[in-house]
């Protein structure tokens, strides 16, 4: 407790001179300062590899070259997919890590519009990331948490998503249909690299998205 | 001789003088725990607080019995949780008490921060202690939110996309942040691992050094006396007055007040342990697989309001609302004590206080029930699982029939319900020829609009004709059809020309 200890400078064993005790404590108190200036710099040293180790994450281990995180998934020959038809697929993320478990799994929805024509939607909702489902009869995806609706191309139906359902980049080689995948889609990491020369949040209200449309009815 | 009595006494202490002078610790906190508090706050709306640091303590030993056995790694936490539920003697009781204590301390903290608001002990000089009681509210949701991510379930999986979802939206960083979020680009391994180190050491550490610096506070000013209507705080002589007050009117916290701090504490604890045994532990819920999308995420009881908000806000304001306004909920609570630390406590003679404690307890109440059956979102199964009632089929020709089976088919069921039954989505069509007409309804189904997709795409030419035949027949109880108002004046003015006024060679014509 600090009334058991005396102030330095009444000392009884100091034998100095008033002068020589304020001398020594000009000094003792320089020499402090010197040791505060001295842990900053080794602060600052040690930061940097902690600082650098907590924001790897954030660090683009680019594999893909210009798709950037991710790399190419077959999902199997292309006569898996029936012209026309929308289909659910597996596949394990080419990300996949240590310890991942079952999560390394992903899902996507696959469609195939002619012979050599795909689409391949992620399966999170545009709004926040919820698995949407394929509605053949209805040709909807609906999203499970929000209401969120999309048309059998993507395209916003309804509902609080502000953008239409995530697509991959896909390509067919030798019969069979790749994706890239390699991160979560979200607004901001989007599962195809074309969109990402676009804004990052889009917002279409429904109503501009409409005429854009061939009109459906007359299709 | 002494006797056995005296010199157990004379020993026990020598003891305690050995342990005292070394420690120095149990004499000040004897005496901080015997200070004289005013007669007036012994009272049972002054037991919150307290309830709240012993129900953390219980999270704390839960949590750690818990930790013996689970895995924080997503290939084995869910697996670890099912072994603590069916095959770890009592596992499933620990989980449970964890689980519910968790809900008990949302609670116990919210009334604490209400009746504190209320009773203005928020202001001078407790303004600091006000603050860092913001930090532990915050902390406490934090610790249910990295807490729910631990039972490493469906929910807490897309729990946690819809978390990197949210982070996505903030300008600029978006990318970054959404990684920093999962630990990686993609949910997996890394990102239970984060949010297993929030939830074990960093949150609970914050949350156990400000509770330390909060009780410290509240022993340091004394707890807020009862607040009179007419006796303000002012800052010049509310620290004198309450020391007159202590004085006159003090009695010793332990035991004369005391002792309803620890009777509701062990009634929160028993109620705990009740509610623990009666409904056991939360989940888990199906396994953290993804491509299992057969599936209808929700969060804990404590977030439906928000999941309930998340549904209503429109596209366009969506992301500025979620990004600004928790901000400046947030600053709002921190500088309330700043603004309004001196003048009337007593909620008497603050009404705006009272208005507002009402408005958000009424706005949370409802965003959670709603939240609790979320009439936003499409059933998913509706279109198999809920027939056509069949009073809407009796007398119905076969092409109304025939609409009826487009209705099921298209899965408009799972939006809209039919005699209370199917989604919440869009309105139920028990009525709508009652309120829309022929023309109107088939608009709406082709071209969608509002909130309804169009189905001009879906439906052919046939089943559209099937559908609209059917749903003119759903008219409510005795209503009328609905009519357009401009079709008769149209008739009136250009079809219905009277028939005298029509020349016979015209008339003969036609």
């Amino acid at each position: 407790m600090p009334e058991f200890l005396k102030h330095p400078g009444e000392s009884s064993n100091d034998s100095l001179s008033p002068e020589g005790k304020a001398a020594a404590h000009s000094r003792r108190s320089f020499l402090f300062k010197l040791s505060l200036a001295l842990n900053g710099v080794v602060g600052a040293a040690l930061a940097v590899p902690i600082v650098g180790y907590l924001l790897s994450p954030t660090m683009k281990k680019s594999s893909g070259g210009d798709l950037g995180v991710g790399a190419w998934v077959g999902l199997g020959p292309v006569t898996d997919f029936p012209v026309g038809e929308t289909r659910l697929v597996d596949f394990v993320s080419p990300v996949k890590s240590l310890g991942d478990g079952e999560t390394g799994k992903v899902a996507c929805w696959v469609r195939r519009i002619s012979a050599q024509q795909f689409q391949v939607f992620a399966i999170n909702c545009a709004h926040l990331g919820c698995p949407v489902r394929w509605f053949s009869e209805s040709k909807l995806f609906m999203c499970p948490c929000h209401g969120g609706a999309y048309y059998e191309d993507g395209s916003r139906a309804s509902g609080p998503p502000e953008r239409g359902l995530f697509e991959y980049n896909y390509k067919l080689s030798n019969g069979t249909l790749t994706i890239h995948a390699g991160q979560l889609p979200t607004l901001a990491t989007q599962a195809s690299c074309s969109e990402k020369s676009r804004p990052l949040v889009q917002i279409k209200p429904a109503t501009e998205n409409t005429p854009a449309r061939s009109t459906p009815w007359q299709a | 001789m002494a006797s056995l009595k005296e010199r157990g006494t004379a020993a026990g202490l020598i003891v305690f003088n050995w342990v005292e002078s070394r420690l120095g610790l149990i004499k000040p906190t004897v005496a901080a725990a015997t200070h004289p508090t005013p007669s007036s706050n012994a009272s049972w709306w002054y037991v919150f607080g307290s309830a709240a640091t012993v129900l953390l303590m219980l999270q704390i030993a839960t949590g750690v019995l818990l930790a013996l056995i689970y895995s924080p790694s997503a290939n084995e936490a869910w697996s670890s949780l099912n072994f603590l539920n069916h095959n770890v003697a009592l596992g499933w009781y620990v989980r449970a008490l964890h689980g519910w204590g968790s809900d008990f301390m949302i609670a116990i903290v919210l009334i604490h921060m209400v009746q504190v608001f209320l009773f203005g002990a928020f202001k001078f000089p407790r303004e600091l202690t006000w603050i860092f009681g913001v930090f532990l509210l915050l902390l406490t949701l934090g610790m249910a939110f990295t807490g729910q991510v631990m039972r490493f379930d469906q929910d807490a999986y897309w729990g946690l996309g819809i978390g990197a979802s949210i982070s996505s939206r903030v300008p600029i960083i978006g990318a970054p942040l959404v990684h920093m979020v999962l630990g990686g680009p993609t949910l997996g391994g890394a990102t239970l691992s984060r949010f297993f180190t929030l939830h074990v050491f960093v949150i609970p550490g914050l949350l156990l050094a400000m509770a330390g610096l909060h009780i410290w506070m509240t022993l340091f000013h004394g707890v807020s006396d009862w607040p009179m209507p007419g006796r303000l705080v002012n800052k010049a002589t509310y620290q004198r007055e309450y020391h007159e007050l202590a004085e006159k009117t003090g009695i010793p916290f332990v035991p004369d007040a005391a002792w309803k701090d620890a009777v509701f504490a062990a009634a929160i604890i028993f109620s705990v342990m009740a509610v623990a045994f009666f409904f056991g532990p939360f989940g888990p819920g199906g396994p953290p697989d993804p491509t299992i999308i057969q599936t209808a995420p929700k969060p804990d009881f404590a977030f439906l309001w928000i999941y309930a908000v998340l549904a209503f806000l429109p596209p366009s304001i969506e992301t500025p609302v979620m990004l600004v306004v928790p901000v400046l909920a947030i600053a709002g609570m921190l500088i309330l004590p700043l603004v309004n630390g001196e003048g009337e406590r007593h909620w008497a003679k603050r009404p705006i206080a009272v208005l507002m404690v009402a408005v958000i307890a009424v706005s949370l109440g409802i965003f959670t029930r709603l939240g609790t059956y979320t009439p936003w979102s499409p059933i998913m199964t509706a279109w198999t699982g809920d027939p056509v009632p069949p009073q809407y089929l009796h007398g119905r020709s076969p092409l109304e029939r025939q609409g009826a089976l487009v209705l099921q088919n298209k899965q408009c069921r799972n939006c809209h319900s039919l005699d209370h039954v199917g989604g919440q989505r869009g309105p139920a069509l028990d009525d709508v020829a009652s309120q829309l007409t022929e023309d109107q309804i088939i608009r709406q189904v082709l071209q969608g609009g509002g909130n309804m997709p169009a189905y001009g795409n879906a439906l052919n030419p046939s089943q559209t004709k099937a559908l609209t035949a059917f749903l003119e027949t759903l008219r409510g109880p005795d209503l009328a059809p609905a009519v357009d108002a401009s079709r008769k004046l149209a008739n009136t003015s250009e079809m219905l020309v009277p028939p005298a006024s029509i020349p016979p060679a015209q008339r003969a014509s036609r």
